[in-house]
């Protein structure tokens, strides 16, 4: 078995498996995620949500999906066929392929890559073809205007999360997830991670991964009220549910870049607790209980706003932080809290 | 075969099909999609090399900012383009200029190509031992020592053409309201809004 294992075809057997692996815990997390946003937004506003299939509804996801894969799919007249369906396969695909880089636990990621931020930015600004595209191909008048919206506001708020992400880069002295997280790791559990230095950055990654990933209170390229629903109104039945998944996997994505970057990942929050893949996936959880409450107690910002927010406020910020950074860890401020080159480099 | 070579040729056929479809495909917006599949297989081409470095930066900076702007503009162009294919046949002779001078810059590739007897080591002196470094801290340490004047040149030779762009484009429009914004911030409830206790049957 071990021999067979380090043949070119035992080695493409293991990929084959973690890739399923992962994809397994992202699509089945999706279901869930899906129907925990609805629960969290309907207690917000004091309903019940989804209830009926299943013990609380659990179950509720599993038949919408159902209920999306056997509909017809509806491809408008004037569309560019190979194009419309081009679109939601890659937005999905491009958001499931971010996850080969994510640790789960220590040594737990399928690609422990030199350049894994770099990957996960790349492949990140590779998810706004798909809007793009769907809305071009729809030949719709809605659908092209919520394209190009969402495709403005992808790239404004990509350019302040990467100048965000170099700050952590350059305190880390590594590209690597993993080398990232072992430098939060610290004798004050809690008080070690990158949050406390990087403070005033957690917010504004956070708002900046809210716009990138369109959802509330910037979700104006589906802006039902005036858009109709943006880039995806064409989309129906399968389509449209690749599109949806795809949305919420870089939701979730974001989450484990947050609990990456700034909460040390799969380390325990108290010292002495033993650290694991189940604080990975809590804070992973507890962030996107965040996501949900933002989408229930927040209106829409008005898109010149949103625009205003990203170039001219978030923009000098950030890159002010990077320059303050780059000082602080030089000279060693802080008793060394901003350079922890001991690992990687 | 190895995983290598296969992955070599998928790439470099997923390269030339983009670029070739780039060229042939009559709707612009496809070609510049081909476009973007061409640079995608580059990238799996620098991979390849051990270039990861220059390999993502292709996918974020080309692909993921320079392609979709230019796929805006192809986009929200409205040009006739069967009227354009027509007056192809004049343009002929100068494409034809243009591909022959091409494919003779690419022949010396395979021909009488010698380089300086120097040339090889000064350029492998300066680059760090790939066995101790990263890649991309190999660049780096390159980048801002050795060509440290170089690089800021090149910054700054982008940093003019940015503000000449904006400064050809820029123009002021005075007929049109604009909103201040740090004015609106600074409204007061309390002077913006008369609250009215209208008695019923009365009116105002």
């Amino acid at each position: 078995m071990a021999e067979f294992l380090s043949t070119p075809l035992g080695i493409f057997v293991i990929i084959l498996a973690q890739g399923l692996a992962i994809i397994a815990f992202v699509m089945i997390s999706l279901l869930f995620l899906v129907y925990g946003d609805r629960k969290i937004w309907a207690a917000v506003q004091m309903r019940r949500g989804p209830n009926i299939v299943g013990v609380f509804g659990l179950l509720q996801s599993v038949a919408d999906a159902l209920k999306y894969v056997v509909k017809e799919v509806i491809i408008p007249a004037g569309s560019d066929k190979p194009v419309f369906i081009l679109a939601p396969l890659v937005g999905f695909v491009m958001s499931l392929l971010a996850w080969a880089v994510v640790p789960f636990a220590d040594g737990w990621v399928m690609a422990d890559l030199n350049v894994a931020i770099l990957y996960i930015f790349a492949v990140s600004s590779l998810e706004v073809y798909g809007v793009i595209m769907g809305g071009w191909a729809s030949n719709s008048k809605y659908a092209f205007l919520g394209s190009l919206r969402s495709a403005a506001q992808m790239i404004s708020y990509e350019v302040s999360i990467g100048l965000i992400i170099i700050g952590v880069v350059l305190s880390t002295g590594s590209l690597n997830f993993t080398d990232i997280v072992h430098a939060q790791d610290g004798k004050y559990g809690f008080f070690s991670w990158y949050w406390l230095p990087h403070f005033p950055m957690v917010f504004l990654f956070f708002i900046s991964a809210l716009a990138e990933t369109n959802r509330p209170p910037f979700d104006l390229p589906e802006a039902e009220s005036e858009l109709v629903a943006g880039y995806q109104v064409e989309y129906s039945a399968t389509l449209f549910l690749l599109f949806m998944a795809g949305e919420y996997i870089a939701i979730f994505l974001m989450c484990a870049l947050m609990s990456l970057l700034f909460f040390g990942g799969w380390l325990s929050p108290i010292p002495g607790l033993p650290d694991g893949v189940l604080w990975m996936v809590g804070k992973m959880a507890f962030f996107f209980f965040i996501f949900a409450m933002i989408k229930a107690i927040t209106p829409r910002y008005r898109y010149d706003q949103l625009m205003r927010i990203g170039w001219k406020v978030f923009l000098p910020l950030s890159l002010a932080w990077v320059v303050i950074v780059a000082f602080l860890a030089q000279y060693g401020a802080f008793g060394g809290a901003y350079a922890r080159w001991a690992v990687g480099g | 075969m190895g995983v290598a070579d296969f992955a070599f040729y998928l790439f470099a056929i997923t390269a030339l099909t983009g670029a070739l479809m780039t060229v042939v495909s009559k709707n612009p917006v496809h070609s510049v999609l081909w476009l973007v599949s061409t640079f995608f297989s580059a990238a799996g081409l620098f991979v390849l090399l051990g270039a990861e470095f220059v390999a993502m930066l292709l996918v974020i900076v080309y692909v993921g900012a320079v392609m979709v702007l230019f796929l805006f503009v192809v986009m929200m162009l409205d040009v006739d383009f069967e009227e354009l294919r027509g007056q192809m046949a004049k343009y002929i002779p100068l494409a034809l200029f243009i591909g022959i001078i091409l494919l003779l810059d690419l022949g010396m590739v395979f021909g009488p190509w010698e380089f300086a007897q120097n040339a090889e080591a000064m350029r492998a002196a300066p680059a760090p031992d790939l066995d101790q470094v990263q890649n991309t801290a190999a660049l780096g340490q390159l980048i801002y020592t050795k060509y440290i004047y170089l690089f800021q040149t090149a910054g700054l030779i982008l940093l003019v053409a940015m503000v000449g762009a904006i400064v050809l484009t820029l123009r002021h429009r005075r007929d049109i309201k604009r909103q201040n914004v740090v004015a609106q911030m600074h409204r007061d409830p309390a002077k913006a809004m008369d609250v009215i206790d209208v008695k019923p049957g009365q009116g105002l």
